[in-house]
This record gives structure tokens, sequence and C-alpha cells, in this order.
């Protein structure tokens, strides 16, 4: 009794709940509630009051958490009595569809989902608060994988044509985190029938255009996953015509800003890996000009106050609220999708540049306060930045570079590595930016980024060095070594990520370019050079490494003075004669082309030299190659071998 | 239902037997006399027909697939007459699709298009493939060169969204193909798109045209193996279109690059070409469509549901629940649902305007009349509103029609008295009159639906008795019966007012069998059921019933065997007999007094028709001996008393609701497209 006068007390009031929690009723309230003795009425109440309780604020929420009301709620499930079962579950619902609660108590005890799994079967009520407690707590793969295990699937299937829509809603949430980035999950429902008929097809009769939009979005979003986890393939119907139409379909402006965003989102998710789609989705009920109007929305500060002190109406006010709340996430996911669309295709690309103020936009994204918005518009510039026209135009015409450089000072890891892949491209040869950027002072930070712990930061540092000492002057070159350091250039050529090994390589042959430059780099660190290159053709490498190693010493044997330090190493001759006559082709064709480089007549001491690399063999290996099948081999072993002859 | 059934399967051996005769000969197949759109009502028949047919004439049909049996009936039918089967069946799809996907459409008036026309083009054109095909056989130097075709019919509005597709055969030499809408009238010799109101996407550029000559950018190009689609969407009056399947889209922020097809003549498909080469080909629904436009025209369906449900009221909340009650009370009072509407008027403090005795008395005649004595009700609107009958000829004449029928059901006092029929539990007829009739269940009849006050034997004769010869007397005569079961089987009747039973003795018309021919013909006749009709002037809306029919005791659905005419009792036969002559007289006099009237002689005819046949209530004329058919008669005779009170003769719900299906129909006629997914019939459940 007292439970009730207590339950109409607290409903819809939330100071009163407040003052509940305040004055101990929690305890009191579970202690009654697990009580077997007292009657099932009370405990259902109670059950009830808790409910009430939990619908208050996030405060609330905390205290009744830190109270253990979870375990004992919990526990209440065991109960046989139905209503008592469902008052416990709409409690448990609320509490962990907020964002306070830790979602990891739902898996503390492992009995806790075979028997939410078993509890499906009681009523709709009960199926709909289950539903929507995984769905609300399943963030991670292992609990994909114990939802999975436990039979989430086979459970909730036949729920998606329960009579109820919030029943039928749920389900379909859940299989949407469930099958986010699960590739077990995935091929599993797409094998699954509901009531004799496809999943997917049940998913593609909820993306009808007159079923709610919540419901079209959530079935696109389950399609969307189910494909990006392979199990269903991009050029099925079901993705082309049906669920990248509805997914643009919720970037219009008729929807909600809410809906605007995660269509944007999920659409460039799915998209993303295929170009096929990614053309599609560019004609595609115009898009390309759709996406602009998310950024039609109050993005600065100032901005904002501005209209706040010229509106009184409460009513506009919360309208600009909302719209400012979702300002951001407009423009990220924005920025996103025009990544996703521009990644592959150039009159895409072209297409989205010349979208309204597009360049302008991303430029001031880049230095917008929120990092997801800074982060998606570098990787918008960055999806774009893969054009070589783009580059040449548009890109010089924004002087992108500068904030792009102001970024790289001070973000993030995650927006680091966008950025500075995008400068990678932005310091390539043709690029009008590169001289700029050169001026701003890079080279520190890219030296700077390859001492990184990131393997992604240490690729685009030495990356972005090599793009810039490709073709560059003297000055550059050595100031980029300087800069670097030999002691961290021979610690990258032993970095344990190949990529970093392979950019560091190509670092070292782009500097040892142009017979000036090679001598003087080789006269300063030629002996750390051999070192490094002797180091990595007798260690376990890839083809590529041991190629790419392979052209640095015939840039050497280039060199005027630097041919001396091969032609002084019989190590190392002897080396590149087992190369000569290695299996792969690659590798024959670079040592041949060293030993060519070392016997070139006309330069001083060439005569010499061919005398010693005959009384070495190599005059035999070479007549050898000129019977090779490669055509490129044979060639390049003949003009060797005019060399002798002339 | 064993019967109709092999009616249906002769009818169908003898038509195909034909047209197989006439295949093989391969004579001209103009079978006019086979009327199979008659025969077949809906395709699902047809199809039906075949598969038994398979089944039941195998040596006959041998080696003919469903298809070409298929194609051999809808040539009977006499839409096409080409000798190609697939395209046949491809017209019989077509069909179909356009149906499905415009219900509101009404073809008689609005031709669907369904192929290029022939005659509106330009001479550069050719058409083949059964005017569906395109190609260009000018120069193709210039733009000078360029050449349209319009379909046969321009886009009807009731349509609410048209959709068409064009697949492009070859791009020719150029490519520049036009896909678009074009106004009657508009120069032939230009791509659509360049003049007024015409409006096209071309395949060279990708852009779109709309009256003018200056293209804007809209979409990609397109070009040889392309799905090519255009929709009007007459609601917000736009159009887009599609690339294979793929919608192009038709709101742009900045700037508008979509035609806005605002109050303009009627448009119609076109496509033009320019080059040497350039073929495309049409398809209007003869296929299924690569875009799925259906869901698109759900989206505007449910779009406009819901406009229609939250259509704002705003303020005026009280006024239109005021209304509303009003609407409701004063349909209860109409039809004399007395004491619901007392109840009503007291829970919402309403006022009635006719007084409860009124009410209770049109009750009590249309109780009468729904329970098939129909005697009896003439006899109550005589003394109750005397004069309005005698001042309603027309209206006597049907009701006297009606009781002739009636007679022949057995139901009617002036022949129960004989038979001695009377329910079970006298006070079972249950409040509401319209209680009684069974929808759908056409076999169903109410033997006996006794009235409160089981005074039988007011044989009061009809005033109007000019006594003169039947021409059908002939027809019926007590001749041996056919069916063994004497009595009525399943229900025990009490005795109370039996006068005569002659019960057991069995009887039945002889029967006449008509011929099949005139069968047909009876049976192509629309019973439209459930729709009250009156003779007023006003258009009404049709009307279902939704009550509920309850289990009710009184409404036993007797066997056929226990069916006889008039009860089975051979004294009221006679009376039938002598009452028929009499309507004969009164129909003969009307006829002097009024000039001919087809209408009584139509009815007339079918309730003499009915003593031809040996089980009338298997007949083809045996619809008129169902309860339901008292309906309409009732509600004549309702409306007619309270017209002589001064009072609506339609209640203001009926006229609301006949108003709104007018207004829709009009919404049509003015070219407004909602009215496609707007149709009353949708709201009423």
């Amino acid at each position: 009794k007292k439970n009730f006068d207590m339950k109409n007390a607290v409903i819809g009031n939330n100071r009163q709940k407040a003052n509940l929690i305040v004055l101990g009723a929690v305890p009191r309230l579970l202690y009654l509630l697990q009580q077997s003795s007292s009657s099932l009425e009370l405990r259902t109440e109670c059950a009830v009051v808790l409910g009430s309780l939990s619908m208050g604020t996030e405060n609330n929420i905390k205290s009744l958490v830190d109270c253990h009301i979870i375990p004992a709620l919990l526990q209440g499930l065991l109960c046989s009595d139905l209503i008592f079962i469902e008052a416990c579950l709409r409690c448990l619902r609320t509490i962990f569809i907020s964002p306070v609660t830790p979602v990891q108590l739902l898996y503390t005890d492992p009995t806790v989902i075979p028997h939410l799994m078993s509890l499906l079967s009681r009523s709709q009520h009960t199926q709909e608060y289950i539903t929507q407690i995984f769905a609300h707590c399943c963030k991670t793969p292992e609990h994909q994988t114990v939802l999975f295990n436990h039979g989430a699937i086979q459970n909730i299937a036949p729920l998606l044509i329960s009579p109820s829509y919030k029943v039928r809603m749920q389900a379909l949430k859940c299989f949407s985190v469930l099958a986010y980035e699960n590739a077990q999950v995935s091929m599993t429902l797409v094998n699954v029938l509901v009531d004799g008929e496809q999943l997917s097809q049940v998913f593609v009769r909820m993306m009808q255009r007159d079923k709610p939009i919540e419901m079209q979005l959530t079935a696109a979003k389950c399609l969307t996953y189910m494909c990006r986890a392979g199990a269903i393939r991009t050029d099925d119907n079901c993705i082309v015509l049906k669920t990248l139409p509805c997914l643009v379909r919720m970037c219009s402006k008729e929807r909600l800003l809410e809906e605007r965003v995660e269509g944007a989102e999920t659409l460039a998710y799915l998209m993303e890996p295929d170009i096929e789609l990614q053309r599609i989705a560019s004609v595609t009920d115009h898009l390309v000009s759709m996406l602009a109007d998310y950024f039609k929305y109050p993005s600065s500060v100032s901005a904002i106050t501005d209209i706040k002190r010229y509106i009184d109406f409460n009513s506009r006010c919360n309208q600009l609220d909302h719209d400012l709340k979702h300002a951001h996430e407009l423009r990220q996911a924005a920025f996103k999708l025009y990544a996703s669309l521009g990644s592959n295709d150039e009159d895409i690309r072209k297409k989205i540049t010349e979208t309204e103020n597009m360049m302008d936009r991303i430029v001031s994204g880049l230095s917008e306060s929120s990092i997801k918005v800074r982060l998606a518009a570098v990787r918008c510039l960055h999806s774009l930045s893969r054009s070589v026209q783009q580059l040449r135009t548009s890109f010089h015409d924004h002087a992108v570079w500068k904030p792009l450089m102001k970024l790289l000072q001070n973000a993030p890891d995650e927006v680091l590595v966008m950025a500075s892949s995008t400068l990678c491209n932005l310091l390539l040869e043709f690029s009008p930016s590169k001289e700029p950027i050169l001026e701003s002072g890079v080279i520190e930070l890219l030296c700077s980024l390859t001492q990184s712990d990131s393997p992604a930061l240490r690729v685009n540092g030495i990356w972005a060095l090599m793009n810039m000492a490709f073709q560059a002057d003297q000055k550059v070159k050595v100031e980029i070594v300087q800069a670097l350091g030999t002691e961290q250039l021979f610690r990258l050529l032993s970095d344990p990520d190949t990529n970093v090994l392979m950019k560091t390589l190509g670092l070292l042959r782009n500097l040892l370019s142009t017979r000036p430059h090679i001598d003087q780099i080789m006269s300063s660190h030629g002996k750390q050079i051999m070192q490094a290159v002797t180091l990595i053709l007798e260690g376990e490498h890839s083809i590529e490494v041991k190629e790419q190693t392979l052209c640095i010493l015939a840039n050497i044997a280039d060199g005027n003075t630097a041919k001396e330090l091969i032609m002084t190493n019989d190590d190392m001759l002897q080396k590149i004669k087992y190369y000569m006559g290695h299996s792969n082709v690659k590798l024959q064709l670079a040592a041949t082309f060293c030993i060519s480089n070392l016997i070139w007549n006309e330069e001083d001491g060439s005569q010499e030299r061919q005398d010693k690399l005959r009384e070495m063999g190599f005059v035999d290996i070479l007549h050898k190659l000129t019977q090779a099948s490669d055509p490129n081999l044979c060639d390049r072993a003949k003009t060797a071998m005019q060399q002798y002859l002339a | 239902m064993e019967k109709s059934y092999w009616v249906f399967i002769e009818r169908t051996r003898v038509i195909l037997t034909f047209m197989l005769a006439y295949k093989y000969a391969s004579l001209q197949c103009s079978i006019a006399i086979f009327d199979v759109k008659n025969t077949y009502k809906t395709s699902e028949e047809l199809i039906l027909a075949i598969h038994l047919l398979q089944q039941d004439l195998q040596p006959l049909l041998a080696g003919l697939t469903f298809k070409e049996l298929f194609t051999l009936l809808t040539l009977g039918a006499g839409s096409l007459l080409t000798g190609d089967p697939a395209f046949n069946y491809q017209e019989h799809e077509l069909n179909e699709r356009l149906k499905r996907l415009y219900p509101a459409v009404n073809e008689e008036e609005t031709p669907l298009p369904r192929s290029w026309s022939p005659k509106d083009k330009y001479s550069y054109i050719g058409l083949s493939q059964n005017n569906l095909r395109v190609h260009y056989k000018g120069h193709g130097k210039n733009h000078k060169d360029a050449a349209s075709v319009r379909a046969t019919h321009p886009i009807p509005a009731a349509c609410g969204i048209y959709y068409f597709e064009v697949k492009i055969v070859s791009k020719g030499r150029d490519g520049y193909m036009g896909i678009g809408l074009s106004a009657q009238g508009d120069n032939m010799n230009r791509l659509p798109g360049w003049d007024k109101h015409s409006y096209g996407y071309h395949g060279d550029d990708g852009h779109s045209f709309c009256s003018s000559g200056t293209g804007q950018p809209y979409g990609p190009t397109f070009t040889t193996g392309d799905v090519i689609g255009c929709c009007v969407n007459l609601i917000n009056n736009t159009c887009f279109y599609t690339k294979n399947g793929h919608s192009l889209g038709n709101k742009l922020s900045a700037l508008s690059f979509c035609p806005c097809l605002s109050f303009q003549p009627n448009l119609y498909p076109t496509v033009g070409l320019q080059t040497p080469g350039e073929i495309v080909d049409a398809n209007f629904g003869q296929q299924p469509f690569v875009f799925d436009i259906e869901d698109y025209m759900s989206e505007w369906r449910a779009k406009i549901h819901s406009m229609i449900a939250r259509f704002p009221i705003g303020e005026r909340l009280g006024d239109w629940q005021a209304v509303l009650q009003n609407m409701v009370s004063s349909y209860l009072v109409h039809h004399g649902y007395c004491a619901t509407a007392m109840t009503f008027a007291r829970a919402t403090e309403t006022m009635i305007q006719e007084d409860q005795t009124s009410i209770k008395n049109r009750q009590r005649i249309q109780k009468l009349v729904l329970a098939g004595r129909v005697g009896e009700a003439i006899d109550a609107t005589q003394q109750l509103y005397p004069g309005l009958l005698e001042h309603d000829p027309n209206l006597l004449f049907m009701l006297k029609c009606r009781q002739f029928v009636e007679m022949v059901n057995g139901t009617d006092s002036e022949v129960r008295c004989f038979s001695a029929r009377s329910p079970k539990s006298q006070d079972s007829y249950p409040g509401s009159p319209n209680l009684s009739p069974r929808h759908g269940a056409t076999n169903a009849h109410l033997h006996n639906t006794g009235a409160d006050s089981p005074t039988c034997s007011n044989g009061v004769t009809p005033t109007n008795k000019n006594k003169s010869h039947n021409k059908y007397t002939g027809v019926s005569s007590a001749s041996a019966s056919s069916s063994p079961s004497s009595s009525p089987s399943s229900v025990n009747y009490s005795e109370s007012n039996s006068t005569d039973s002659t019960k057991s003795q069995p009887h039945s018309a002889t029967s006449n069998q008509e011929t099949s021919d005139s069968e047909m013909e009876i049976e192509a006749e629309h019973y439209s059921n459930g729709v009250t009709e009156s003779s007023t002037r006003i258009m009404n809306g049709t009307y279902k019933h939704q009550e509920i029919l309850q289990a009710d005791d009184n409404s036993v659905d007797d066997s056929c065997s226990s069916r006889q005419l008039c009860g089975g009792n051979q004294a009221a036969t006679e009376r039938m007999i002598q009452f028929g002559r009499e309507l004969q007289a009164l129909s003969e006099q009307l006829c002097r007094q009024y000039g001919k009237n087809a209408t009584h002689k139509k009815m007339l005819q079918d309730a003499f028709s009915l003593l031809a046949y040996s089980d009338p209530w298997n007949c083809p004329v045996g619809q008129q001996l169902d309860p339901m058919q008292r309906e309409a008669i009732c509600s004549a005779l309702n409306s007619a008393i309270l017209e002589s009170q001064n009072l609506p003769k339609q209640p203001p719900l009926m006229l609301a609701l006949g108003q709104a299906t007018e207004c829709v129909q009009l919404m049509a006629k003015v070219r407004s497209g909602s009215c496609s997914f707007a149709r009353v019939d949708n709201f009423l459940h």
C-alpha cells in the first residue's frame, strides 16, 4: 500500500524520484523485491516503482546501479510469474539503455543471457524489452559472439514478423548490431529463413518506402553490414537496387537530421570498397548536391550567439539547439560520404570539388573544434587528393596545405594519419603545393613522425620524405639527411613494418639519384649505407625489398667516386653475382643493372673494373643471361656485354 | 457449386474446340460469337479454366502449352487478332500491370498509353514490333533532322503517378536521343524538351531540357543497353528520370533542374531521335519495370493517407465533434435504430429531430421488408402514411414486384399463411433491421424471419387490383416433384400460425431449361450488392454494410433440398399466380398512365422468370431471391417515408460519403493527381 502511494507520487516527477533515492528508498525496495516471503503483488509493485525511478535523470540511474539493482532484477527474472518478470524486465531495459550503465553488467553472470533467450517466448513485452536490451548492450565483437553462441539469431529471427511493431523494430535493431563487422553472424544471417522467406528479403520488405523511416533505415543498416562482412555480394540486387537507393533517400532534406546523419554514414560505409556502388550513388537522386545541404546549418559559435540574441521565441530556440547539436554530426557525415564517394573515380571527385563552395568547406572543416569533423574533413581531402587533376587545380587554388600543416602540428593520432597521408599526395612532384610546403619547414615535422610509435604514422612520415626527395634539389636532399640523421635512417631500415622499410629504401633511392648527389651523399654516409645494404641483402626480406635494395646499389654504382665503394667490397660483388643467378627475374635485372653501371665505358677506370669483374666470372654470367627468356633481362645483359666488346 | 463448375467447364470446352478448329484451319480468328470476355470476368477465372481443361481434355489439347491455350482464349476475347501468341500473352500482362498500377483510371474515359502512335510522329521515325520499337530513318545531319513520336494517348491525371521506360537498343551514330514528355500539337521535328510544354532527358550530354533549347546538367549520359525511365508525379507536378533502375532525382537545392508540370495540357510519353542507327524500345507496362515504381507509389500513397489522417482541425475541434455526432445520430435515426439513437443522443446530449413513434413506425416497416414480408409492409405503410404509395406508383410497383419475388421465396405473408411456417422463437428478429442479410453467401436464404406480431392471416388485398390475363399462366404448374424431401428438414417449426398445412405436398415448377446463350447474357448482368440506391438523383457512394451478422437461430441457412416454390404449398402457389396476374395488370396500367418504362418491364420479367426454373434459387435470375436484394427496396421505401415527413431522404452521412466520392472523381477531371491515392474506399474498413 505504501508502495502504491509511492508509485503515484513519483510517476512523472523527477524531483520526487531524486528525493526518494536520497532518502534511501532503493535498498528498502530492493530488499522487498528480493524477499521471497513477500507477496508477489508487493514484489511486482517494487519492481514497478524501481522502474519509475529509473525513468528519471542519469544521476538516478547511477544511484540505482550503485545499489546493485541489476543483479537483484536479474535474480527476479527467475521467478515464474509473468507480470513480475515483465516489471523487472521493463526496469532493466530502462537502466541498460542509459549511457551511464556499464553494459558489461549484462555479461558478468554467464547464466543471464541463456535465461533471457528462454524468456523471449513468454510474451510480446518480454520480447520487446529483451531485444531492446540486447540491441543496446552489444557493443563489442565479444558481446556479438556471446549472443550468437546462445542462439540469438534463431531466437530473434521469428520476431521480425511479430504483430507488434515495437518487437519487430527492436529485433531488427538487434540484427544490425549483431551483424556489424561480424562475418560469422552475417554468414549465418543470409541462410536464415523466416516463415519460409530469406532474411535478406524480409529486410528488403522492411525497406519499402511506405514503411516507417526508422524501420527502413535500420533494415538498410542490416543489409549494409551483411554486405560489408562479405555475406552478400556488392552487385546483388538487394544492395544495388534496394539498400543503396534507400540510404540515398535517407540523406534527403525531408528526413530528420538524425536520420540524415545515420543514412550518410551507413551509405559511406556500404560503398567504401566498391567503385561500382560509388558510381551508382553519385548519380542517384543528385546525392552529391544533396549533401551540400548538410552544411547549411549554423557552423561557428559566434554566428550562433548572434542568432540566439535575436531570437526570443522558445520554440525557435529549441529548434536551433537541435540544429546546433546536429550541425557537427551532419558535417562530419557529409565529409565521410564525400570521402567514400570520391575514393576511386576521377569523375566523381571532379563532381565533388565542383559542388558549391566544397573546397572552402573542407578547408574550414579542417580547423573546426570538433575532432570528428576535422577527421572527416581530412578524410575527404585525402580521398580527393588522389586525383592528379585536383592536386594541380583546386588544391592549389584553395591553399589546402596551410590548414593541413596546422592540423599536423597538434592533433590526435587518427587525424595525424589521415593528414600526413594527404600530405604525401600533396608532396608529389607534379603538385604545385610542394614548393610552399617545403618552405614552411615541413621536414622537421615529417622526421618527427618517423619516430612515432604508430606504424601508420612512421610510414606516412617516411613516405612524405620519399616523395619530397624525388628529383629534389641537392639542398633539399641534404636537409632531409641532416634532419633525419643517419642513425634514424638506419633504425628505419630495420623497422619491423615492411611498409616503413620499403619507403625508407625508396627515400634512399630518391636521395641517391643524379651523379653529383650520389657521390656527395656516399662520401659522407657511404660506409653506413653500404653496411645497411649488406644487412638487408643478407636478411630475410621479401623480393620487393631486395629488389629495391639492389636498385639502390645500382644507383651507387652510377656515381663517380661511389663506384669504388662497391668495387673494393668483394663480398658485395659476390652478392651481386648471386642475385644475377637468382630465380627471380626482377632481382636478376636489378643486379645486372648494377654490374652494367660498374663496367660502363667512357668513365675513368672502366677498364680496370671490367678486368676485375671478368676475373670474378661476371662475363660468363652475362653471357648466360643473353640467352635468358625474359627479353628485358636479355637486352640488359647484351648491353653490358657490349661494354666489353667496345 | 457443382453445377456451375460444369457449366463453366462445358463452356470453355466448346469455345476451345472451335478455336482449335480455327487455328488448325489457319483461318482468321474473328470469333466474335464467343464472347470469352463475358464468360471469364477475370484472368484468374480464365487461368483456372485452362488448368481444368488441361486435365479434362487431354487428348484434344495434347501438345498445347498453357501459354498457347491462354493465347487462344484471349484471341477469342477479341483483343488483338494477330498470330503471335507471345504478343497476346504480353498484352494480357500489360493489362494486368496497368490495372494494378493505376486502379483509379477509368480507361473508357481516359485510355492509358500502350504503344507509340503511328499517326503522331515525324516522318523520320519508323515504328515496328507492335509500335513499341522506334528507329530513326532520316539523314541526321543536324538538329533540324530531329524527329519525335508520341504515345497513342496522354497520361490520365487519375494515374497520380505515371511511369514508362525506354531501352536503348542502339545509340546509332551519335546517340542524340531524348526521352520525355510533350503535349499534343508540339512540333514533331524536334527532340522532347526543346519546345513549350515539353520535357526531355538527353543521352548525349545527360542534360534535362524543360521547354527550352538549352539544357541544364541533370544526370549521367546514356547509351546502348541502358534503360531510361520517366516518371510523372501529378501530385506535386514534377517529373524525374531513372537510369537502369536508379532514380536520378528531381529536387535540387540551388537550381531547379526539374520541370514543373503546373497547369498544362495533357502530356504524352515521347521519344526523340536525331542520328541514323538510333533504336529504342518502349515499355509501357508490357514487361516488369527495371525501376521499382510500385515502391515509389506506395510512399506517396502512405503520404497522402497520413496527410488526410492528420488534417489539422485546430481550434474548431468542438464544431467538428458536434457535426460528427449529428451525422452519427441522424444516420441511426434514418435507419430506425431507435434505441441506439436514443442512447447515443443521451450520451452526447444531442437532439433528435424526429419523434420516437415515427422512428419506430419506420423501423417496423423496414423490418417487414427485410424479413421478406413485403405485403405486410405495404399495408403498414398505407395505414401509417396514407397517400404515400398512391403518390408514388413507381415505388408501389417496385414493392409489389418484390412481394412477388418473396412469394416465390415463400416468405411473404400471403403465402406464408398457407405454408404455416413460423419461427422457432417469436421475438427473435433482432432490433436492427439490417441484421438479416447475408452478404456474400449467395445461396443463403432466410426462410422465416418472423416478426413480433405473428398475425399472418391478414391477407389484405392490394388496392390496385385490376384483373387481367397473365401471359405467364402456363409457365408454372404443379407437377410431379423433382425433390424427394417434402418437408423442411432442418427446423422444428411451431405450428401456431398454421391454417392449412399442406407442406408435405411436394411441389415444383416445370423446368424449361434456358439455352446457355441466354444464361450467359443474364450472368453478364451486374448485381451491385450492398449498394443503397434510391430513386434520388443524388449520386451516392457505394456503402458497404459493416454490421456483423449475429448468430441468429432464425436465419437458418437451409440446405437446398428444403427450399421449394412458395414454401411448397399448392394453395400458396395459386395465390402467387393470381398475384402475378395482378402485378402484370398494374404494370399495364402504369404503362398506359405514364408511358413505357423499361426498368419496370425488366423488373417484371426478371421476377416472372423465376418461375421458369425447377430450382429458382439456383437459376440465373435466382439472385433476386437473395435476402440482400431486399435492402435496396427497403431503403427506397424508407427514403420516401422520410421525404413525405419533410425529413431528409438521405442521411447526411451518406450524402457526405457520396460527396467525397464525387469530389475524388472530380479531382481526376481537373487533373489533380492525388485523387488516385485518396479513394474513399481506402478509408472504409
